[in-house]
């Protein structure tokens, strides 16, 4: 899955700006997280349609870049996501940054994953075949 | 033309001829035993003349250097006078028709010709920059489309409307016009521009390089100033071997005591004028930082060329006691990658000053994880602090957030002085 991933400068009002721009462009947002430097932020979201939304905003002079994600399934219980890590560890996984989010309609337990190496990851979920969204 | 040091001298002289009627020169040259032109005996004499600044242009505002009655003018521009009163210049119509003669020649020299359509963007009005190139393109038989700085939209509009083939502005106009390019209606297949004559502010050869790229044209470097004439002091060559000056300036390099520097070494730059009327200069400081060299170049040119000018004294930075110009940021800027979008911030933490460098992230220079960012910001901070010698803090903004400028940019905001 493609992950939007934005440029923010600390600026007062600035991640109001943008967050108020993704609903100007009727973007519905699944999951969002915010990592932050002294200077600036990387705001990172997944949307339904994240090639359009990336259109939408380089128009309104926004740098955004298309990140490639993994959104697992997560069990929703004690220990659901250690169970996960775990698996991909074994199979040399090494992960970037990762934030969960709760999809409402079956309240299912998801986790976005970004790692380092792309070709060990895509090995890693054929050997274990994780449910993914 | 190749000339002895006798025929520099002879119009040298000529010069010194016109100003002696001058309050302000028979003064400052009977204070040191020159009472008329034959006194110059050698360039060695010429040499010792005192130096002309602005200070001086100042001191005798309005027409107090004029060396023609107010009646043979028929033209005055001024410099912007941000620090003071402005200096005024005077031509007159000898004056006017010598400029567009220089202007034209230099313009023929790199390809221009009365076939082509010339937009001319920089300022019209009392800066030289507009009505300079103007007369040039004139008295060549090109078509001058005088738009003058400003409305970037109908600059491009115009530029495919009217096939321009050349376009004259500042070097931080032009990148501005080909960044607005790209995100206009307009494709650059429908623009027929194919060469740019840019000047007025200090720019690298890596700022070229990304004109030249992004608007697919040729760039050359235009020198000039209103104090010496205006824009055509010195034109780059199309084989780019410096800037060469025309043969009605005379110039020096010195160190900053005035003592005059041999060929090659980097001083600033001071002009004489030769064969002027209403306001000839003699030996004027120019503020500019560059390297002289004379010789026959393999475009034909024969005479003085100097280097690009690297920088201006006064955009000079002294950060704790280290001497910046913007021009060595502007270089490290572009040799990592980022867009020559860019703002110098001085400002002072205690006793300490402090330089933060703004820089703006493109679509090229982000990624989504921020220890990558943080290491090209690591990246650019070395580079700038290897050519510095000082530390900075680099600071990454976002797009569009550093003021655009369509004359000349803005590069440095010094708070020290408010904050005291």
């Amino acid at each position: 899955m493609l992950q939007l991933s934005i440029f923010l400068e600390n600026a007062k009002g600035r991640l109001a700006e943008v967050i108020s721009l993704l609903a100007e462009c009727k973007v519905n947002l699944r999951a969002l997280s915010l990592a932050d430097t002294k200077d600036y932020g990387v705001l990172r979201i997944i949307v339904d349609n994240p090639e359009e939304t990336a259109v939408k905003l380089r128009e309104r002079k926004v740098v955004v870049s298309l990140t490639p994600v993994w959104v697992l399934k997560v069990p929703d219980r004690t220990g659901g996501l250690a169970e996960v890590l775990n698996q991909l560890v074994q199979q040399d996984v090494v992960v970037e940054y990762m934030y969960a989010f709760v999809e409402k309609e079956n309240e299912q337990a998801l986790v976005v994953l970004r790692v380092q190496d792309k070709a060990i990851m895509e090995k890693a979920m054929q050997t274990l075949n994780l449910p993914v969204k | 033309m190749d000339r002895t040091e006798e025929q520099w001298l002879e119009g040298l002289r000529e010069t010194v001829d016109k100003v002696l009627p001058i309050r302000h020169y028979q003064e400052s040259y009977g204070a040191i035993g020159i009472k008329r032109a034959e006194d110059i005996k050698s360039l060695k004499d010429f040499q010792r003349l005192p130096l002309t600044t602005k200070e001086d242009l100042r001191k005798n505002y309005p027409f107090g250097l004029f060396a023609e009655p107010m009646e043979n003018i028929v033209r005055l521009h001024a410099s912007s006078g941000t620090t003071g009163k402005p200096t005024v210049v005077g031509y007159t119509r000898q004056d006017i028709t010598l400029w567009a003669k220089i202007v034209a020649n230099e313009l023929k020299r790199v390809g221009v010709t009365k076939k082509d359509v010339v937009q001319i963007a920089y300022g019209y009005g009392l800066f030289t920059g507009g009505m300079g190139l103007h007369y040039g393109c004139e008295e060549l038989g090109a078509i001058v489309v005088p738009i003058s700085g400003g409305n970037t939209a109908r600059q491009l509009m115009l530029m495919r409307d009217f096939g321009s083939t050349v376009l004259a502005c500042t070097p931080s106009y032009a990148l501005y016009l080909a960044e607005s390019l790209e995100e206009s209606q307009i494709s650059r297949d429908e623009l027929k521009l194919k060469i740019g004559i840019f000047g007025a502010e200090p720019w690298t050869e890596g700022m070229r390089e990304e004109i030249e790229a992004r608007l697919g044209i040729k760039a050359f470097d235009i020198y000039g100033l209103s104090e010496i004439m205006g824009p055509g002091v010195a034109l780059e060559c199309p084989a780019h071997q410096g800037l060469h000056i025309d043969e009605h300036f005379y110039p020096e390099i010195l160190d900053e005591e005035g003592n005059p520097l041999p060929d090659g070494e980097l001083g600033e730059l001071v002009i004489t004028s030769i064969e002027k009327e209403g306001f000839p200069v003699l030996r004027y400081r120019t503020k500019d930082l560059t390297t002289l060299h004379y010789g026959t170049c393999s475009c034909g040119h024969v005479g003085w060329s100097m280097d690009r000018v690297s920088a201006r004294v006064d955009d000079m930075l002294i950060i704790r006691g280290v001497n910046v110009f913007p021009s060595q940021v502007e270089e490290a800027i572009l040799l990592e990658g980022f867009e020559p979008h860019y703002l110098l911030v001085v400002y002072r933490v205690g006793n300490l000053d402090q330089l933060e460098v703004q820089v703006e992230v493109s679509e090229a220079t982000f990624f989504d994880e921020v220890r990558e960012l943080e290491g090209r910001q690591d990246r650019l901070k070395k580079r700038i602090e290897d050519a510095l010698g000082i530390s900075v803090r680099i600071r990454l903004v976002e797009p569009k957030s550093i003021p655009r400028s369509e004359g000349k940019a803005v590069r440095v905001i010094d708070k020290r002085n408010k904050e005291g």
